[in-house]
């Protein structure tokens, strides 16, 4: 029963919305509500990066970059061309997505640590861009996010937020979960298995590395408006490399091609530094050894990990 | 006019000739078997002819086109599909969708209808599953449909290859060592196999070290030595060439050899 539900591919998606809906009835105050809309959109950057990582075996340490297009985007469509910050929204999409195809066509040739180093020049040069066209973009200091306006409704609050993230969220992993079960996830899980293999039953590799580099820059784009518009002012820490690793953690952390390890992934190093505050000097300092710890004791990740020990255990 | 046809080709690793002007033609429907002793070429003369190598000098023709230097994909779509010595299996997946893959070309591949999980995806899924299932099926593989790929035997692994490859529904099949590692019921069902498969007119060329199901089932055998050409024939003239037995068969080879024809 257990296992014919999880082998279910909407599974996840409904697991997650049960976790949205759950943990709103459980949310003491509306701080709570914000740090879980953080995990929310994280988790949306995380799905999204996990497809790349994950299932088709290419890492990107620049995928704050797309983040920080996006969420530019909604800083600075508004600003200078009075777009409204949907519509920002979905063009700093769009733009991500060309960006990505430019970029991605000739890095992508590169495998393993070469890829590795390629796409951390690209998020660097994102973030120098950035805190370079101080006219644009504020510079280092960042710039203000017009509010989120939908008809009458100005959105505003940790409550309205945690819900449109969480929505967001959910949208995001039935989409990958959909992707990941198609024609074009297997293409995509082959070539990371066997490149020359895929290669000979016809799978155009080059092409489906594109194809998944492009749709989890769209997800960053869309994960970085959304933090953009949430907060109200954007730095170019968003595009920095720090995010980027921080992104790459999430995926590792969670576990790579786990679409639920990814909401777990970015949960558990958004609230873990929350808690951690508690124990002052130490804060750091713990959350590395307990970082350690997950990989050492949970190799595969803690929902990979944890599913299989689980599996086991009943078998 | 013959369906792959292999023109003085040939590449060099730096400075050793792999393969040099190495020239033959397969027909339709027939069972081409490429044999040599170990690092005589015989995989490298697979990659050159599947696009995984571009060959330094030397023509690939695929049913009288020149398909040299093409990418393995083009030529798949052209009607050639192939296995490997050293397995390529996709590990993380089930036996069930390893074959799949196979189906690629075959599949309907909008990207729309994947990511928003239209009527029409589910339907391809469902199609190629159970093609696949028909593929495993013909493999002897059913009982392994649902296992992840990382759990089955070698054995079981040589033959998924297969399935994979026969997925695509090739015109020309490239077989590298399929019965290398398995045991006699093993290799007699793999060759039982390759004979059906050949039956039904899909032409085979064959790598393969099993001097007894190599002379049993091949129409013309292709002999290399140091990336040359030592001989080729029929089964009879290959055992009866005494440059062959010098080279390959050595006398305990040829005896083996005319034993399995006995």
């Amino acid at each position: 029963m257990m296992r014919r539900l999880m082998s279910n591919r909407l599974a996840v998606p409904a697991i997650l919305s049960l976790l949205v809906v759950g943990l709103f009835f459980v949310m003491p105050s509306s701080f709570y509500l914000r740090v879980a809309a953080l995990v929310w959109i994280s988790a949306l950057a995380v799905i999204g990066l996990n497809l790349l990582m994950g299932y088709a075996g290419q890492v990107s340490l620049g995928h704050a970059g797309f983040f920080g297009v996006g969420a530019y985007s909604v800083a600075i469509l508004p600003a200078q061309f009075g777009l409204h910050p949907l519509v920002s929204l979905i063009v700093g999409a769009l733009a991500a997505a060309l960006l990505a195809f430019l970029v991605g066509r000739p890095i992508l040739k590169l495998k393993g640590h070469y890829l590795a180093v390629a796409t951390l020049g690209f998020g660097i040069l994102v973030f120098m861009v950035i805190g370079n066209e101080a006219w644009l973009t504020g510079g280092p200091d960042g710039m203000p996010v017009p509010r989120l306006v939908l008809g009458d409704w100005r959105v505003r609050g940790g409550e309205a937020w945690y819900w449109i993230t969480g929505a967001l969220m959910v949208v995001g992993s039935w989409i990958a979960v959909n992707l990941v079960a198609s024609p074009t996830g297997r293409a995509l899980r082959a070539l990371h298995d066997s490149e020359v293999a895929a290669r000979v039953v016809g799978v155009d590799v080059a092409r489906y590395k594109l194809i998944v580099f492009v749709i989890s820059a769209v997800y960053a784009s869309v994960a970085g408006s959304t933090l953009a518009l949430v907060n109200g002012f954007i730095t170019p820490d968003a595009a920095g490399f720090l995010h980027s690793i921080q992104l790459v953690t999430m995926v590792v952390l969670g576990g790579m091609g786990s679409v639920l390890g990814s909401v777990v992934g970015a949960a558990v190093l958004i609230v873990l530094p929350q808690v951690l505050t508690a124990f002052h000097d130490y804060e750091h300092l713990l959350l590395g050894f307990l970082m350690m710890a997950f990989m050492i004791l949970l190799r595969a990740g803690i929902v990979p990990s944890l599913s299989a020990a689980f599996a086991g255990r009943r078998a | 006019m013959s369906i792959l046809h292999v023109e003085d080709i040939g590449i060099a690793f730096g400075g050793v000739k792999a393969v040099d002007h190495v020239t033959f033609h397969v027909e339709k429907g027939e069972v081409f078997s490429i044999i040599g002793p170990n690092g005589a070429g015989k995989t490298t003369l697979f990659n050159l002819m599947s696009g995984v190598y571009r060959p330094k000098f030397g023509k690939v023709l695929l049913s009288g086109e020149d398909v040299t230097g093409r990418e393995p994909q083009e030529l798949a779509r052209r009607g050639m599909s192939r296995t490997f010595q050293n397995l390529q299996v996709f590990f993380r997946m089930t036996a069930r969708e390893n074959v799949m893959v196979g189906r690629h070309l075959l599949e309907k591949r909008g990207l729309f209808a994947h990511l928003f999980a239209l009527p029409a995806t589910a339907r391809q899924n469902r199609e190629s599953a159970e093609a696949a299932d028909r593929f495993l099926d013909r493999v002897g593989l059913a009982a392994y449909a649902d296992m992840p790929a990382s759990a089955m035997p070698y054995g079981a692994l040589k033959r998924l290859e297969i399935a994979r490859a026969l997925a695509a529904q090739p015109s020309v099949l490239l077989l590298d060592e399929p019965a290398a590692g398995c045991n006699p019921v093993e290799t007699e069902e793999i060759e039982r196999l390759v004979r059906s498969i050949a039956d039904e007119g899909v032409t085979v060329v064959l790598v393969e070290h099993d001097m007894k199901m190599v002379m049993r089932i091949s129409n013309r055998i292709h002999v290399l030595e140091f990336g040359r050409t030592l001989a080729q024939g029929t089964s009879a003239e290959i055992r009866a060439n005494p440059k062959v037995i010098e080279a390959y068969l050595g006398t305990h080879g040829s005896k083996e050899a005319s034993v399995a024809c006995r």
